[in-house]
């Protein structure tokens, strides 16, 4: 007996696991290709999946094998002009053309990658392994962020899908008691006296008894066996679940002593910041402040692509983040974060008043607050105030320095390590 | 009679499949096929490219090595490199095939031909497997296998699992009995005797191991030392006299080496196999369109995926890769048909029993008896020879230039015949490594001595599969490479500080 049997609809994937364990073997040579790919990528196609290259050395699963030397004699197809006693000078690479079963990849020299395609979701879990937002904490009851939905009894109305058949069936059940009983009482009394009736030959009273016994049948039957009235459906209420919130403040200097290539530099570190958060948080909110000698709060859109000119005062964009933090985000409803991307150019009587800001306006009600310095040139009077504050606040500030694009990822990297909690 | 063709347009239905399935199964019947009930599974192109990755296994243990192959064959099959094959058929009672869903339906109809009939007599019918491998318990051993490994991952942790793992499929070919028939496996009887087996097992090892020195002191001339007798499967020695494995980690030892033992026919016989199904795949599609069954424009189809499938480039064809056994073993077949009902004098003169007889009855027997090897050195025809262009060369490191011992030729055909036979010889194409000594009183190493063959030394990888061999041995391992009864070179693992000074 010969069966067919539909297999498409199982599940896909039976190697899900294998593939899961390929990866972990190689997490060393994954993680390096995913590092390597932030540097060279340019920022708008970071979200996609990555080649990765293994050298197949590494790979290999060894076994016993014969090696390069000794004697072999090996049969071909397709001869062409050679007779029997032929010599033929050996061809480099010294196998001779393979053993003749394929397996000759595996001992040869010079041997290609093993190369494979990581997805997306695979390339961000490796980008953002080990990395959290430090100091995630505090947690706040915010109304209508998220919901469950909760079992709340039953009610008389609502969506067939959610109907109770069980109870709908008891009340049917409960109704038809009430508005039948009296009927079905009166009958059991019909009833009674239409066998006495009869026992006594009372022929005119049996029939009449018969009769009204028949009416009252009719009214019981007109009884429904369910009604609208009896349908009862669960009842799901909505009720807000409690969830951890952070904003990330991203202030940028656009000024005209920021050129291009360090503009590139700081937009590929937010948009790293950016992924990371709205990976991991996702109930986080970005704040974007670019600003030259004034700043402004803008859109995603604006913050990385829009482009302006101008002088540079750093406090502008702290004392717009503080404004932004006392208006909207109350220190002890968010977790709030800073990112401060600059070249160190600054009005020089403006760092000592960035410090001062930092130090006391925003550092008490932070969780954190990083500054990247983009530049190769000497630091100014702004890293080294900041480096003051950075020694008095070593938990929550941290500052450094990118000098160029392979740089940005360990940086990253370093800033956002998950530290074990203490 | 002519009938009505079963099909026209290339869309497959399962009513199709079915009446497809049911002509083919009467003509098979009518050549005397003998088949394992079939199980058609319709599958999609990913679960093919699933069950690839598993060696076409059913169901599989987890390994990483699995999960490699399947990210290369995702990644070839993705960029168009590789088509994926028709069919994956496994030996198993009932004989499981997977068709795809994007193949057309004359290709499901050559498929079912190829596996469901060619493979699957195969399967029933060749002595290696009769002997080596149980079609009805292979499932069942299977899913057992799945579970046991997967129950150690959770209570040793899967890395622990993976590097016993690992060091057993570098020895994989080293787990197999060539002579002695094993027993038949089936899940129920391992699940029972398999607790049994631990604690008997370290019973016995314990006796082996025994630290106190036995009463009546045996002297160094008298001991006859251990093995006794050189041990070839060398998973087996390990499983039943590594001194350090747990019980659980003997278990897995068993299961890899069970595994390798049901693949060790298939390794054997793949010219045989494939040229078989190929061969029966290639008479019932004819024998269809003969019946009318077939449209013309399906046998079209049909010949040309045929023909690919046969395509043997020469040896100078960029794309060579060595013999295509679906082209070797098809000439085969073929030529001993033609042997049979058209012979020519040279056919009385190299096959005088079988020249002008019945093909019935002496292909099936061709298809029994033989492995590739045993198969070639017996069958392979001067024609099939004159028509693949076959020669043989010998390639001799001490030999300046390669030499061409033996073409197409009256005088070459026996040379050729035994050198292609040789080739498919495994017990030549993989080194001969056994067993030989466990130094019981010192420091319990274990020395392996391989016997070269042609004086051919053994790659590099060897360093690696000694490391493997060494962690599950616990103790050092030596291998000594020997040529004409003299020792040619030794690797030691864990390494010796300074080289073995004469």
């Amino acid at each position: 007996m010969n069966y067919i049997i539909d297999r498409r609809l199982n599940g896909k994937n039976k190697n899900a696991v294998n593939r899961q364990r390929f990866l972990d073997r190689y997490k060393g040579h994954i993680k390096r290709a995913v590092a390597d790919a932030v540097n060279e990528r340019s920022i708008t196609d970071m979200e996609r999946g990555e080649e990765v290259h293994v050298p197949s050395r590494d790979l290999a699963e060894p076994v016993f094998q014969h090696g390069v030397g000794g004697r072999r004699s090996v049969v071909h197809p397709g001869n062409k002009e050679f007779v029997a006693g032929d010599r033929i000078a050996r061809p480099n690479g010294g196998a001779g053309g393979g053993s003749g079963e394929g397996e000759a990849a595996d001992s040869g020299e010079g041997e290609d990658d093993f190369v494979f395609q990581l997805t997306r979701e695979e390339f961000l879990e490796y980008l953002f392994d080990d990395l959290a937002l430090p100091n995630l904490t505090k947690r706040h009851l915010k109304g209508n962020a998220s919901f469950k939905y909760e079992r709340a009894g039953y009610s008389t109305d609502g969506v067939p899908t959610k109907l109770s058949v069980l109870r709908s069936l008891q009340s049917a059940k409960a109704r038809r008691i009430a508005l039948g009983g009296r009927t079905r009482r009166t009958l059991r009394e019909l009833e009674q006296r239409l066998t006495d009736a009869d026992a006594a030959g009372d022929e005119f009273n049996t029939f009449r008894l018969r009769e009204e016994a028949e009416q009252l049948r009719a009214r019981l039957k007109r009884i429904p066996f369910l009604d609208t009235t009896d349908l009862r459906y669960k009842l799901h209420l909505k009720r807000p679940v409690p969830t951890s919130q952070a904003v990330m403040f991203c202030l940028m200097d656009v000024s005209g002593s920021m050129d291009q290539e360090t503009k590139d530099m700081a937009k590929r570190f937010y948009l790293l910041l950016y992924m990371f958060l709205k990976r991991h948080y996702e109930r986080t909110e970005i704040v974007f402040i670019r600003h030259h000698t004034t700043a402004k709060e803008v859109s995603e859109q604006d913050f990385f692509y829009s482009r302006e000119t101008g002088g540079t005062v750093v406090s502008s964009a702290l004392k717009l983040m503080q404004e932004i933090v006392e208006e909207r985000y109350s220190a002890d409803a968010w977790n709030i974060y800073g990112a401060q991307a600059s070249d160190g150019d600054n009005w020089s009587d403006d760092s000592p008043v960035c410090a001062k800001l930092l130090e006391e306006r925003l550092l008490p009600v932070v969780q954190h607050f990083a500054y990247i310095e983009i530049t190769r040139r000497d630091h100014q009077a702004l890293w080294r105030e900041y480096q003051a504050v950075a020694e008095a606040h070593p938990e929550t500030f941290a500052l450094r320095n990118i000098q160029n694009p392979a740089d940005i990822f360990p940086v990253f990297h370093g800033l956002f390590q998950r530290r074990d909690a203490a | 009679m002519r009938h009505k063709p079963m099909f026209e347009g290339s869309d497959w239905s399962f009513e199709l499949i079915e009446r497809c399935d049911q002509e083919i199964g009467a003509l098979a019947e009518q050549y005397g096929l003998d088949t394992y009930p079939n199980q058609i599974e319709i599958i999609r192109s990913d679960q093919m490219m699933d069950a690839y990755a598993s060696v076409g296994m059913p169901v599989g243990y987890h390994h990483w090595s699995y999960g490699k192959h399947f990210v290369e064959v995702e990644k070839q099959y993705q960029r168009g490199l590789m088509g994926l094959a028709y069919e994956i058929v496994i030996n198993a009672n009932p004989c499981i095939s997977y068709l795809m869903e994007e193949n057309s339906m004359t290709m499901q109809a050559l498929v079912i031909a190829h596996a469901c009939y060619g493979h699957n007599s195969f399967f029933k019918g060749n002595y290696l497997f009769r002997t080596w491998t149980d079609a009805t318990a292979i499932i069942d051993y299977l899913v057992f296998a799945r579970n046991y490994i997967s129950r150690c991952e959770e209570q040793h942790g899967v890395q622990e699992v993976e590097s016993v793992l690992d060091a057993c499929h570098a020895l994989m070919n080293y787990g197999v009995d060539r002579y002695k028939r094993p027993y038949p496996i089936s899940a129920e009887e391992e699940q029972r005797r398999q607790q049994e087996r631990a604690e008997y097992v370290q019973r016995n090892l314990n006796d082996l191991w025994r630290t106190l020195p036995n009463a009546r002191k045996m002297d160094e001339a008298e001991d006859p030392g251990f093995p006794r007798e050189p041990q070839e499967n060398l998973l087996y020695f390990i499983e039943k006299n590594a001194p350090l494995l747990e019980p659980w980690q003997r278990e897995i030892v068993r299961i890899v080496r069970k595994m390798a033992q049901y693949f060790y026919p298939q390794r054997q016989t793949q010219v045989m196999n494939e040229g078989w199904a190929t061969f029966w795949h290639y008479t019932l599609m004819n024998r269809l369109y003969d019946e009318g069954l077939l449209t013309d424009g399906s046998i079209m189809e049909f010949l040309a995926s045929h023909t690919s499938v046969l395509f043997q480039p020469d040896f100078d064809h960029p794309g060579y890769r060595g013999i295509n056994p679906y082209a070797l073993g098809f000439a085969m077949y073929s030529d001993l048909k033609r042997i049979c009902e058209q012979p020519t004098q040279e056919d009385r003169t190299w096959f005088p029993d079988i020249a002008g007889g019945d093909w019935q009855t002496v292909l099936p027997e061709a298809m029994r008896n033989f492995k590739d090897e045993s198969f070639i050195l017996q069958f392979l025809s001067p024609k099939v020879m004159r028509d693949l262009h076959l020669f043989g060369i010998v390639d001799d490191d001490q030999d300046k230039e390669i030499e061409v011992a033996a073409i197409h030729d009256v005088e070459g055909y026996r040379r050729v015949r035994e050198l292609l036979a040789g080739q498919y010889n495994l017990g030549d194409r993989e080194p001969n490594i056994q067993a030989v000594k466990v130094d019981l009183r010192g420091d319990r190493s274990l020395t392996l001595r391989h016997f070269q063959f042609e004086r051919r030394p053994l790659a590099s990888s060897t360093e690696e599969v000694l490391k493997h061999l060494h962690r599950l041995w616990g103790f050092p391992v030596h291998l000594e490479s020997m040529w004409n009864d003299s020792l040619v070179s030794t690797s030691h693992c864990p390494a010796q500080a300074k080289p073995d000074a004469a």
